[in-house]
């Protein structure tokens, strides 16, 4: 039984045994060490640039690799963070009619219609709003100013896209901390720098959740 | 009319369907069941409302049961 909620326990937590089961306590002290790990970069490396242009204006080139560092290392994070949702692996479209028709079941109406126009399964749990791609998930807890990236799959990766998030799915659903526990985190930030690194066609699901969140 | 159902590569595949009263079928059912947990798949009821139970043994009133394969991180 769950250590913390008296339910079920994720057996895939046995594969990763060292990690301290995830919950509200770590996920925010999660999202600080990721705010101070931005503004780290995001404000020595232009103050840096300002300060050598001011005291040697021949130092230009230099103050632009500094400014350059300190816009393309969060990028990259974010970059990291938006592509766990990206579609990977094989489409397998023969038999992605009767996974999608599985997923279908599982997913209540207006879900179900966000995952067909967007790919991605909208849940809510008690961390908060959560969107399920094939390869990874996204957590926006209550308040919407955040988005937690996680980076998680089944383990047979020739499965139909539509199964593959039914697979993760099903394991939020039966233990959500145990879920977050055994995905890798990959990011954590404000909502926009996810948004405009995500296909185009998933940005909707982002909002919806959003939206959900700000409710919660 | 209860069912067991794999996620596999066709999408799913139903392993046995069985009612509470035909103690032939459900029999058959528990030992698909328990063939698939052997392999490594791990059975899933889904409650709804966003709930779900894992299951180590078949209940004969499940509904729908699934199978999946594990979850790792990427």
């Amino acid at each position: 039984m769950g250590a913390a909620s008296g339910r079920a326990v994720l057996p895939e937590l046995g594969q990763v045994p060292w990690r301290a089961r995830t919950d509200q306590r770590y996920l925010r002290r999660n999202a600080r060490t990721w705010t101070v790990w931005t503004l780290a970069y995001a404000i020595p490396f232009p103050a840096a640039a300002l300060a050598l242009v001011l005291l040697e204006p021949l130092a230009f080139p230099v103050a632009l690799a500094c400014l350059a560092h300190g816009w393309i290392i969060p990028e990259l994070y974010a970059f990291r963070g938006a592509s766990v949702l990206r579609p990977k692996g094989p489409r397998n479209e023969r038999s992605e009619v009767a996974a999608q028709g599985l997923l279908g079941d599982l997913l209540d109406h207006e879900p179900r219609e966000l995952q067909h126009a967007t790919g991605l399964a909208m849940q809510h749990a008690g961390f908060g709003v959560w969107l399920v791609g094939e390869a990874g998930a996204l957590l926006i807890p209550p308040g919407g100013r955040r988005v937690h990236c996680f980076c998680v799959r089944t383990t047979d990766r020739e499965l139909p896209p539509s199964d593959r998030i039914a697979h993760l799915l099903l394991a939020l659903r039966t233990d959500e901390e145990g879920f977050a526990t055994v995905a890798n985190h990959a990011f954590c930030g404000a909502p926009w720098r996810v948004r405009r690194r995500m296909p185009e066609r998933m940005r909707p699901a982002l909002d919806a959740a959003r939206l959900a969140a700000r409710a919660a | 009319m209860s069912r067991l159902i794999r996620m596999d590569h066709t999408g799913h595949t139903t392993l046995a369907e069985w009612t509470e009263a035909d103690q032939a079928s459900f029999d058959l059912a528990v030992q698909q069941f328990h063939s698939e947990l052997d392999d490594g798949f791990i059975a899933v009821h889904d409650q709804g409302a966003g709930q779900a139970e894992q299951l180590r043994e078949l209940p004969r009133d499940a509904g729908l049961v699934i199978l999946r394969r594990p979850i790792a991180g990427g």
